[in-house]
């Protein structure tokens, strides 16, 4: 009945697996394992977040208080602008591909991606290009035109510095990283799942990491053509943006929004996928309509080409295009919307366990929700026109990737440390980190909601002392370094708990996926062998068999 | 995973065609430059990058078959007609020069150069693969009959070839039926 599978592992050792253990650094660098470098991914995404995290606290001092100047404004741009890209492209997909890296193989009982060694080299081409983003620094000056570098903002006569140069080529490499990583993984779903596995018995993270890694080979391709024209640009007094010589703004607006929305889908998918994953191992339930959890999530990707032009309602495209992505911006809130549902109704009636991953996760539908449905304000053409550009901007979107991404990621992170490290996160100072992070959080963007309805403008490095101004502000300061703090806190968790933490056993959450089959942390080859999967919970349908014989 | 890297390609190309059309609607256009296009020679050079297709196609049934001898001879056939598409670019990127028509002299410069270099680009690239393949051969490693790395450099060449009659028809062919 319970027939157990041979996981095949190669015969010889790929080059970078045979170094031997007490090598330290070296072999982390020469390492092709899945797992190792699933943990390097998230530890440039934690670096990149406080660097990040940093760009973000300037800018708030500065915006303390009114008529500032602490920052310049040639600064204020730089910092804005690194501030946006690194967290998108440094910390969110990195996180996201890190775990997609990690928990891909072992959630299909595979020993390996499909393509170790180029596995590797996504992760380092995607590590060097942030460091070229950031070498801008010390070649005179960073990128200041925005994290979607509007032309002709981003042409030579508006930013002379090498700054805009740096960018295109650093979000080159990483692009080409996260293309390579994409298509290792579509891979290594098809033909490495365990026997008996089908598609529609994918654990939901896997399918939605499936589903993400088409969304995003077929959305990179845009970005890398426009930062290549942008080069040709900027290099080779080429005129794709400049509008001077016959060139066209707007294409790059184009080109930019056809990569940027999916982008947006890219960095939530997979965390949907944990949610999905944490939902039903805390409430003690399966997921609920798991067909529609999966489905939705085809509906997303494919709906996600459609929308783009919902950032460009001010552009004056005319009033049919406008219409046309209204509608299709409104359509695309309903595959999240049931989602949402199905998350709420697999912990309606189940035993819920409050771990510090399920109140983020809890914590995630009420702020996504929040962000979703400032989303949807913005989706109706003429209120985008009366807010577009302002602060209101500026917190719908970090509801969404913070509430959204980051919530999703800190979940994910507080779900599976103990089995990528051995040792439970503390939990009592979880929930420290927790509460300080979310109010924080909260106490800088709520009230951003109301600065840009009062007219505030993003982007500009500083502001008039209006009436409401300066004490919205300040309490966002406030916010955001309580926030600071917070993250501040985390590391240390981190740090303290990988040093002397709990041990944590090889299931401590009692999962239904099989990487909690294996030990923690799991040897280097994942498996010997694998029970044959018959349903979507492999782990949970093991322990109720050993349930069974025992009586 | 050969059509996986296939069709984030594609996604790239249609990027640089759709910039090609668009500039060519916009005011900046001068419909004098696309007349510099000499669509007789082009067109010879685009058949000589098709019939690669087909010559490719009989290298590896020829492979599948176990004639080795004859894989070699398609896939020098093949390399040699790749090499000489690349010579005709050169050519006619030589007259255009010539014509002051460059990357920085006109809207259709740009996109022209753009969107027919990073093709020429990955014609250089699945040269090169070939010509692995190709030394590969010599030193027996494809006597088997059971390797894909033939078909799948196919998935790539046939790729950047159907790439090529997409740009073809968009730069040259079309304009043809446009009045200016």
């Amino acid at each position: 009945m319970n027939q157990s599978i041979q996981i095949p592992e190669p015969a010889s050792p790929f080059p970078g697996i045979g170094v031997s253990s007490d090598q330290g650094l070296l072999q982390w660098i020469s390492s092709v394992d899945h797992k190792m470098i699933g943990i390097m991914y998230l530890l440039i995404a934690l670096i990149f977040f406080l660097i990040g995290g940093a760009e973000a606290l300037l800018m708030r001092i500065q915006l303390g208080q009114p008529v500032n100047h602490f920052l310049t404004p040639e600064a204020y741009d730089q910092i804005f602008t690194m501030h946006g890209t690194t967290m998108i492209f440094l910390v969110a997909m990195p996180a996201v591909l890190g775990f997609s890296v990690y928990f891909t193989p072992l959630m299909i009982g595979a020993n390996e991606m499909a393509f170790p060694r180029m596995n590797s080299f996504s992760l380092w081409i995607t590590f060097f290009g942030g460091l070229l983003l950031y070498f801008s620094f010390l070649a005179g000056g960073g990128p200041d035109a925005g994290w979607f570098n509007y032309s002709p903002l981003n042409e030579k006569n508006y930013s002379s510095s090498n700054g805009i140069d740096y960018y295109a080529m650093g979000l080159l490499l990483t692009g080409i990283g996260s293309v390579t990583t994409s298509i290792n993984l579509i891979v290594t779903i098809l033909h490495y799942r365990v026997k008996g596995m089908k598609l529609n018995m994918l654990p939901l993270f896997v399918w939605m990491v499936f589903v993400n890694s088409f969304l995003l080979i077929a959305a990179f391709p845009s970005l890398n053509a426009a930062l290549a024209m942008l080069l040709l640009d900027r290099q080779f007094q080429a005129h794709f943006f400049n509008t001077a010589n016959g060139g066209s703004a707007l294409l790059w607006q184009h080109l930019f929004w056809i990569f940027g929305h999916p982008e947006v889908y890219i960095v939530i998918l997979p965390p949907f996928g944990i949610l999905s994953e944490v939902f039903p191992v805390f409430s003690r339930k399966p997921i609920f309509g798991y067909a529609f959890v999966a489905a939705s999530s085809v509906a997303i990707a494919l709906l996600a080409f459609g929308v783009w032009a919902h950032h460009m309602f001010a552009v004056g495209l005319g009033n049919t295009v406008d219409a046309f992505f209204s509608a299709s911006s409104m359509l695309i809130g309903i595959p999240t919307g049931v989602k949402v549902f199905n998350w709420i109704a697999t912990m309606y009636g189940g035993k819920i366990k409050f771990t510090v991953s399920m109140m983020f996760a809890i914590a995630f539908l009420i702020e996504f929700t929040i962000g979703g449905l400032s989303g949807i304000a913005f989706s109706i053409v003429p209120i985008d026109w009366q807010l577009t550009d302002t602060y209101y901007v500026v917190a719908h979107l970090h509801y969404v990737f913070i509430g959204g991404t980051i919530f999703g990621v800190l979940a994910g992170l507080f779900y599976w440390f103990p089995k990528m490290t051995g040792k439970m996160l503390d939990e009592k100072m979880g929930k420290w980190f927790f509460w300080l992070f979310v109010i924080g959080f909260n106490g800088t963007f709520l009230v951003q909601h109301a600065l840009g309805m009062l007219g505030m403008p993003r982007r500009v490095f500083t502001y008039p002392d209006l009436p409401g101004y300066a004490i919205l502000n300040l309490i966002s300061t406030m916010g955001a370094f309580l926030m600071g703090l917070s993250v501040l806190l985390l590391v240390y968790i981190v740090y303290k708990s990988i040093k002397n933490g709990k041990a944590a056993g090889n299931d401590p959450w009692n999962g239904f996926t099989l990487e909690w089959l294996t030990t923690s942390p799991p040897p280097l080859k994942n498996f010997d062998e694998v029970p044959e999967v018959k349903s979507r919970w492999p782990l949970w349908d093991l322990k109720q068999l050993k349930e069974e014989s025992r009586k | 995973m050969m059509k996986l890297v296939v069709g984030t390609e594609a996604m790239f190309f249609i990027c640089l065609i759709l910039a090609f059309i668009y500039m060519a609607y916009n005011t900046g256009f001068e419909p004098h430059d696309m007349k510099a296009l000499d669509i007789k020679t082009t067109g010879i050079f685009t058949v000589i990058l098709i019939s690669s297709s087909f010559t490719f196609w009989i290298a590896d049934k020829n492979y599948q078959k176990g004639k080795i001898k004859n894989l070699k001879i398609w896939l020098i056939i093949t390399i040699l007609l790749g090499a000489t598409f690349l010579i005709g670019q050169g050519e006619e990127y030589w007259r255009l020069m010539n014509d002051k028509i460059t990357l920085s002299s006109s809207v259709f410069g740009t996109s022209f150069y753009a969107l027919t270099g990073f093709h020429g680009f990955h014609v250089f690239a699945g040269l090169v693969l070939l010509s692995i393949i190709l030394v590969l051969t010599f030193f027996d490693d494809f006597n088997n009959t059971n390797s894909n790395v033939i078909s799948t450099a196919g998935i790539y060449w046939h790729f950047v070839d159907v790439v090529w009659i997409a740009v073809f028809t968009v730069v040259y062919v079309l304009p043809q039926f446009t009045k200016y």
